[in-house]
């Protein structure tokens, strides 16, 4: 320490360290354990009790579950738009570029009952959905729709700065050799951006765990079928269950932290793979 | 959101590298159907939930959607969105060019964590950001006693919306800030010092400079997610009409109240909002990806 202190010309390391360190205990760590807190002074009968509640398993089920696949989907589909954006011109394609941030720009509450309007019985593609016997909105499905909705920015946009960077000699070696388009494609780009879809896939879901104003008008909430995780903690506070709420609420934080570090691997192994920093 | 500050850097334009490029490039019907799915995905998931706001906010036409927005009870859930903004915004600000003057400019023990915890509240469900304010400030949490006692409100008022809303948008300004400062370096604020400045001066002339399109990206994503923020507000705030209402909150009740045609033309407000929001990234997005071209040119 003193010898970097030595070398330090730079003034303010105090302050900002300090104001920093200060700011976040005080917003973000000193908050967030007092859910663990209030989680452990309830006592561990008590949260084995409520977090294995029918009603809050099923919420888990659907939660996690919606999760992954709404992940798995926009792996595809962005994909493909990550593609398309990066490889072909065709007209309007700014304006797609611009658009694919809405989910990120668009208050989650505007998106929910927008898409609560367009798949219920009567919307644009509810009433066409329905002669095929499909209903989406008030239905599982329709969680799954929001979570589509909040996740493909996620995949687009860290597949296509990696697919930007790629270098146009390995595919002309793989081309030489005699190898087709999607030869190459399976056993050299794809390769080369699996992990960036890994780190879209985690943070997409990461997203999805938790999102509620987008999922809430289209869930219908209905227990044991339809409710999501994050609602139950709404459900619980309502009723005055402090304790309930917090013991969903660790099981939540806990699930967020395990994401977190994962991402971060994920992160730095992408990095390294393209050779790009962070 | 992650890597945000990677966009930044140009990504657009070398479609042609690769369409020129006969080892990269794909076949005809390989790229028709390859955007012909992309677009339909994009049109469907991502356009057509834009485009139904404005419709069903028109839907009763001009008047009854002015009318929804000049109503008091609307333009009082504006007044909170504006106040909530207007106070946590310059607070993250503060918060980020901070952390990222420590992060970036100094060594110490313990900055990858440090970093990670700044990252937290992305990682954290709206909802928990809620119940965590409640279960110190509520009327059961650890100062809820004192407050009440000191007949002070937090929870359920507008002390209670401000704070979660700093809390969603907190790592915004920072996690644009500290790779941008760090790929900078210290070099230059070093000579300026050495050369006699102080360090506001040296903060002020050469450092905001260097630094002011990733400033102003953090901060307008920044306030779009706080005048937005649904899941977190909504736990504090207790729904008191015209009072602790939140746009999103207020396009809540309308809606559920069956006023369609209200709840969209409040709704169609956040969603310009948004608009304004991604043409302004765009517009940042083009500058600074011309001024790094032109420093490759120099």
């Amino acid at each position: 320490m003193a010898y970097t202190r030595a070398r330090r010309v730079l003034p303010g390391f105090g302050l900002s360290l300090g104001f920093t360190l200060a700011y976040l205990s005080l917003i973000v760590l000193i908050p967030l354990s007092a859910v663990f807190i209030k989680a452990a002074g309830a006592g561990w009968e008590r949260f084995v009790e409520t977090v294995t509640s029918p009603r809050v398993i099923a919420s888990f089920e659907l939660s996690f579950g919606a999760s992954l696949l709404a992940a798995a989907i926009n792996v595809v589909f962005g994909l493909m738009l990550a593609w398309g954006l990066v490889r072909y011109t065709f007209p309007g394609k700014k304006l797609v570029d611009a658009l694919i941030d809405l989910p990120f720009a668009l208050p989650t509450a505007v998106a929910g009952i927008s898409l609560t309007a367009i798949y219920a019985k009567n919307g644009w593609l509810g009433q066409p959905l329905s002669l095929f016997g499909i209903e989406v909105a008030f239905k599982p499905l329709g969680v799954l729709v929001a979570l589509v909705f909040i996740g493909l920015p996620f995949i687009v946009r860290t597949v296509q700065p990696i697919l930007e960077d790629l270098d146009a000699e390995f595919e002309e070696a793989a081309a030489s050799l005699g190898a087709s388009r999607l030869q190459t494609f399976r056993r050299v780009v794809f390769p080369a951006i699996v992990p960036a879809l890994l780190t879209g896939f985690a943070l997409a879901f990461a997203r999805a765990v938790g999102e509620y104003g987008s999922v809430i008008f289209i869930a219908g909430n209905i227990p044991l079928v339809s409710e999501i995780t994050p609602l139950m903690i709404i459900t619980k506070l309502e009723q005055y269950d402090y304790e309930g709420a917090t013991a969903v609420a660790s099981v939540m934080l806990i699930v967020s932290f395990i994401l977190l570090l994962i991402i971060n691997g994920l992160q730095a192994w992408t990095a390294r793979r393209s050779g790009r920093s962070a | 959101m992650a890597g945000a500050a990677a966009h930044l850097a140009p990504h657009s334009g070398s479609a042609t590298r690769f369409e020129a490029n006969l080892a990269t490039r794909d076949t005809a019907w390989v790229k028709v159907a390859v955007l012909g799915i992309g677009l339909t995905y994009f049109a469907v998931f991502l356009l057509l939930p834009l485009v139904a706001v404005f419709v069903e906010a028109f839907r009763k036409g001009w008047e009854a959607y002015l009318a929804a927005l000049v109503e008091p009870d609307a333009l009082s859930a504006i007044k909170l969105t504006l106040i909530a903004a207007a106070i946590s915004v310059p607070l993250n600000i503060v918060f980020g060019v901070s952390a990222a003057w420590a992060i970036a400019k100094f060594d110490f023990p313990g900055k990858h964590l440090l970093i990670t915890f700044i990252d937290l509240p992305f990682s954290v469900s709206p909802v928990v950001a809620g119940l965590i304010y409640v279960l110190i400030f509520g009327a059961q949490g650890w100062f809820g006693t004192w407050l009440s006692d000191n007949d002070i409100k937090v929870i359920f008022a507008v002390p209670g919306i401000v704070l979660a809303t700093i809390f969603v948008t907190f790592p915004f300004v920072a996690r644009e800030l500290i790779p941008l400062m760090q790929a900078q370096g210290r070099d230059e604020e070093e000579a300026a010092i050495t050369l006699g400045a102080s360090g506001w001066q040296t903060f002020w002339r050469v450092t905001l400079p260097n630094v002011k399109w990733g400033l102003l990206y953090g901060v307008i994503l920044c306030n779009a997610r706080a005048m937005g923020e649904f899941g977190a507000v909504s736990v504090v705030s207790g729904h008191i009409r015209g009072e602790t209402n939140t746009m999103p909150l207020h396009v809540e009740i309308l809606y559920n109240e069956y006023q369609f045609a209200a709840a969209f033309a409040v709704a169609s407000l956040l969603a310009l909002l948004a608009l304004v929001t991604l043409s302004i990234k765009t517009y940042i997005e083009w500058r600074a990806g011309l001024s790094t071209s032109e420093e490759k040119t120099l």
